[in-house]
């Protein structure tokens, strides 16, 4: 194990750990006030290390979904890492083995699979561990003392600490959608739909999980169709 | 059911869903219209998800709503997750309290 890659790897994670640890705060007080208790809030974020999917889990757990719908709703809102794993498995190339796949697969989230694809040295097993450990102790650190809190705190407050998942949700989407505008039109397409399946009574039948993933299957496949990304975007 | 059967379900599928490319279909998505779809599916589920259930998500719609223009506002000027994030709780805050003061 080469430790100065190691530790070049864990500088690079801090500011992803510092902000992972920030947000799952939201998501573990949102798990509070939604009834689970702090420790499978923690579990939940230790085991899947992934914003939306759990927040979609999470209204799941809750509304009691069948696990066909969890299934499903996870396959469609994290379908998405596995493009990010197939560009993740080129960018590493043929040394680094089968085993440690299976372990840096695990931490493969959005900003992680960034900042490894960004680094110009060739990606080496000791860099990717360490790049992946701040995030993941931020992540499940934060969830934890986010439901602590929760516990503690007045349910205005909980309430209030809930809309920082919103809110980053918000932050992550709305700068693309300025420069691009397909991307702006993928999101008025969802939020009609989402609006749609929370307004219309007959469609309110239609569980939470199986309408974010309709949304979110029908308005990606318009857009899809309309607008076909250029190949250049896809070397990324 | 037992929610810890719902944790393994979430689990071991987004873990399947990451892991199985990097290990065993290492070959490009060839499919234009596939790999356009992935491209534009984080953008279409995240704002599914934010909206309308941000509205409902606080004691009053009226919070909500506060909470949804002023992460707009922000995000829309380019300022990070984390202040995002934190103004979105704070406009909630503001706006029950001001509530509470109007009643």
């Amino acid at each position: 194990m080469k430790w100065n890659e190691f530790k070049k790897g864990i500088h690079t994670g801090l500011p992803v750990g510092l902000g992972y640890f920030s947000v799952s705060f939201g998501f573990g007080a949102m798990a509070i006030a939604q009834g689970l208790s702090a420790f499978h809030a923690t579990l939940i974020s230790a085991t899947n290390l992934t914003s939306a999917g759990q927040f979609a889990g999470l209204t799941l757990i809750v509304a009691m979904g069948t696990l066909w719908e969890m299934v499903m709703t996870q396959l469609v809102i994290n379908s998405r890492y596995s493009l990010m794993s197939i560009a993740l498995a080129q960018r590493m190339g043929e040394k680094i083995g089968f085993l440690p796949r299976l372990l840096i697969a695990f931490f493969n989230t959005d900003e992680i699979f960034a900042l490894a694809m960004a680094r110009r040295e060739p990606l080496t097993v000791p860099f990717l561990l360490g790049l992946g450990t701040l995030p993941i102790l931020g992540w499940t650190g934060g969830t934890l003392m986010g439901a602590l809190a929760g516990s503690v705190l007045p349910t205005d407050i909980r309430a209030a600490l809930g809309v920082m998942l919103y809110g980053m949700f918000i932050a992550i989407v709305i700068p693309p959608a300025r420069q691009e505008k397909p991307v702006c039109i993928v999101m008025i397409l969802a939020l009609i739909l989402s609006s749609l399946f929370a307004w219309i009574p007959a469609l309110q039948q239609v569980s939470a999980g199986i309408s974010i993933v309709l949304c979110t299957v029908i308005a990606a496949a318009v857009c899809a169709l309309l607008f076909p990304i250029r190949d250049e975007e896809v070397a990324e | 059911m037992s929610i810890y059967t719902y944790i393994l379900t979430m689990a071991v599928t987004t873990y399947l869903i990451r892991v199985i490319p990097l290990t065993i279909f290492r070959k490009p998505i060839r499919s234009r219209f596939l790999r356009s779809f992935l491209h534009y599916v984080p953008y279409a589920c995240l704002t599914a998800m934010t909206f309308p259930a941000i509205l409902t998500s606080t004691a009053t719609i009226i919070s909500g709503a506060a909470a949804l223009i002023v992460a707009v506002v922000l995000a829309y000027r380019g300022k990070s997750l984390l202040t995002v994030s934190l103004a979105a709780s704070a406009a909630v805050m503001i706006t029950e309290w001001v509530l509470i003061i109007v009643k």
